[in-house]
């Protein structure tokens, strides 16, 4: 394991344990005051747990006597602010983390210039902070923490102040930069952490309730949480001819082209459940046989293996649904989001 | 909206300020003012004034500058009570501040004997004059500095930090240059302050020509013999005065 974090902060009463191996990204969700940024900011080095060690790569950062100062962990941190410093250029900002490790002018300008393409920011490079967007200024602020080159990048709810309309061309600049780096990002958007995560750890009260790989988490959450936000249908595959496994959706940009790996998602609440197919409407219609039935409130969710819908009780009555009974799962294609993944 | 009764209280605090400074011009001896204010004694007052209000502020930055870092950003068992006392020149009587500077620097002082062993008198010389007005402008940057950095907060100090930039880097590339407007305010309040010194100057360091005159002594002085001076001087005070504070406020305008 990369990154193995145990802390107990007693007076915002937050106890963890997580381990993110090299090359992973962990997504921590978590409703409001769950005690998600004060994990993050127990392993940056910006709050000294009660209890516990954190370890990157082997070597102790926190615990055991040990403190190693923030500057010295090679551990950066985005927040949902971007925090560029506004009496520096957009490419002096970039250049911070360079220079502050020593490299010349010339290097760390240089080194701002590739993070800045990497993130498709370059030409604001000569902007001031205060000239660019929200959305440029995450952007810039995503190039800033990689420039510094850390070990492990931490994302605190990076898009949660953002525009709606820059965030899904944000979230593929993400997924891209964050191939293959060792990351621990705090959401409380489950898209995020479909997208970006390999496995999810969901917190409440300050305690880990559900961890494990992402699509098992989102698919059959277990806390209570997780199911409010999550316990979406995922149906991943190729695109072809604008539907993945059969499925059509919404695709959001950038568009996917045939053939590549897509994940179609959409709410049980948007699920019909028929006996027979029906026809002549512009319907996804999957034919599945129902595994459970199990009522929650007025309603009942409906399990077909890895799907499942959401109907009234009148409806689940009607149909006389049990296990083993054969039925069409339909939603329409307007219901269904299909990313790139 | 303000309300508008609010602009009358307004109008009577500005007039009490600029009035007196108008009263000033209007008794002048304009016939008489340019040999007034050009005199060996005035020229001396004012050139004696200008070097040691400068190396007061000079002294007030490279000491306030920290003593406000450390009261912003540090947290210690009798905090507020060190802010209060560092901050005791702003009401303390300036003649006061000059008795304790007497007594601590002066020959019979609390350090004066190990001063004297080392060849140095303090009292009386144009260095008092510096430490005096040192002494009273010292409170005025730490005050502003003090009130920029917390208004700056420590946000981007922790962002730099995850960058890799250590203590001293974070101070010199992010603290100072996030809080120059505060740091530049700071400094003419206390170059403004040092101007104006007279009490603590005159008890420290007494009333030489060209060595501890400052202009307000040298106004006090001819106040008494020959008023035209006294007012003619004033006003070039006044005019000193304004220019500062017009410098500054340039100054701030184009940093921003």
């Amino acid at each position: 394991m990369t990154l193995e974090v145990e802390a107990t902060v007693a007076d915002r009463d937050v106890e963890v344990a997580l381990e993110v191996a090299d090359g992973e990204t962990l997504a921590v969700l978590g409703p409001n005051g769950a005690g998600k940024s004060t994990v993050l900011a127990v392993i940056a080095g910006l709050l000294h747990p009660d209890r516990g060690q954190v370890r990157l790569d082997g070597r102790v950062l926190t615990g055991d006597g040990a403190f190693v100062p923030p500057h010295d962990r090679r551990v950066a941190l985005l927040a949902q602010d971007p925090l560029l410093f506004p009496h520096l250029s957009v490419r002096e900002n970039v250049a911070f983390g360079p220079r502050s490790r020593g490299a010349g002018r010339r290097t760390s300008h240089e080194a701002a210039h590739r993070w800045l393409t990497e993130v498709g920011a370059e030409e604001l490079a000569d902007r001031k902070p205060g000239q660019v967007s929200g959305g440029q200024g995450q952007r810039v602020a995503l190039a800033r923490a990689l420039a510094a080159e850390p070990r492990l990048l931490l994302l605190d709810e990076p898009m949660s102040a953002l525009d709606v309309a820059v965030l899904p061309a944000l979230r593929q600049t993400l997924k891209r930069v964050l191939a293959g780096r060792t990351v621990v990002l705090v959401t409380h958007d489950v898209l995020d952490a479909l997208l970006l995560a390999d496995r999810v750890v969901v917190m409440e009260g300050g305690r880990i309730v559900e961890a494990g790989p992402t699509p098992d988490v989102l698919e059959r959450p277990r806390s209570p949480f997780a199911a409010r936000i999550a316990g979406l249908n995922l149906v991943s595959g190729a695109w072809h001819d604008g539907a993945v496994e059969g499925i059509r959706g919404i695709a959001t940009e950038p568009a996917p082209a045939d053939g590549d790996t897509v994940v179609a998602v959409f709410r049980p609440s948007a699920v019909s459940v028929f006996r027979e197919a029906p026809g002549g409407s512009p319907r996804n219609n999957m034919p599945v046989t129902v595994t459970d039935v199990e009522p929650r409130g007025d309603q009942v969710r409906v399990r077909a293996g890895h799907l499942a819908a959401d109907i009234t009780v009148q409806a689940a009555a009607e149909l006389d649904l049990a296990p083993g009974t054969h039925v069409v799962f339909a939603v329409k294609a307007s219901e269904v989001a299909v990313y790139r993944s | 909206m303000l309300p508008r009764w609010l602009f009358v209280p307004a109008a009577i605090g500005a007039a009490f300020v600029l009035l007196p400074v108008l009263a000033i011009a209007a008794r002048v001896n304009w016939a008489d003012f340019g040999e007034l204010v050009t005199s060996e004694a005035s020229q001396d007052a004012l050139w004696l004034s200008l070097r040691t209000s400068a190396l007061s502020t000079v002294l007030c930055l490279l000491f306030g500058t920290p003593m406000a870092v450390v009261l912003a950003r540090t947290s210690f068992p009798g905090q507020g009570l060190l802010r209060s006392l560092v901050l005791l020149p702003l009401v303390l009587p300036p003649v006061v501040g000059g008795i304790a500077l007497l007594y601590t620097f002066g020959r019979r002082g609390l350090l004066g004997e190990q001063l004297e062993v080392l060849g140095v008198q303090v009292a009386f010389s144009t260095a008092a004059v510096v430490m005096a007005q040192t002494f009273v402008a010292m409170p005025f940057l730490v005050v502003s500095l003090e009130g920029a950095l917390r208004t700056a907060g420590r946000r981007y100090e922790i962002v730099a930090a995850t960058l890799g930039a250590g203590p001293t880097t974070v101070f010199r590339r992010v603290t100072l240059p996030l809080v120059l407007p505060g740091l530049i305010s700071g400094g003419v309040l206390a170059f403004a302050r040092s101007l104006g010194e007279f009490g603590a100057t005159i008890t420290f360091a007494g009333s030489l020509q060209g060595v501890t005159r400052t202009l307000p002594l040298e106004i006090y002085k001819q106040r008494e013999t020959d008023v035209d001076a006294a007012v003619a001087l004033s006003l070039l005070l006044v005019v000193v005065a304004v220019l500062v504070i017009g410098l500054a406020r340039q100054g701030r305008i184009t940093e921003q």
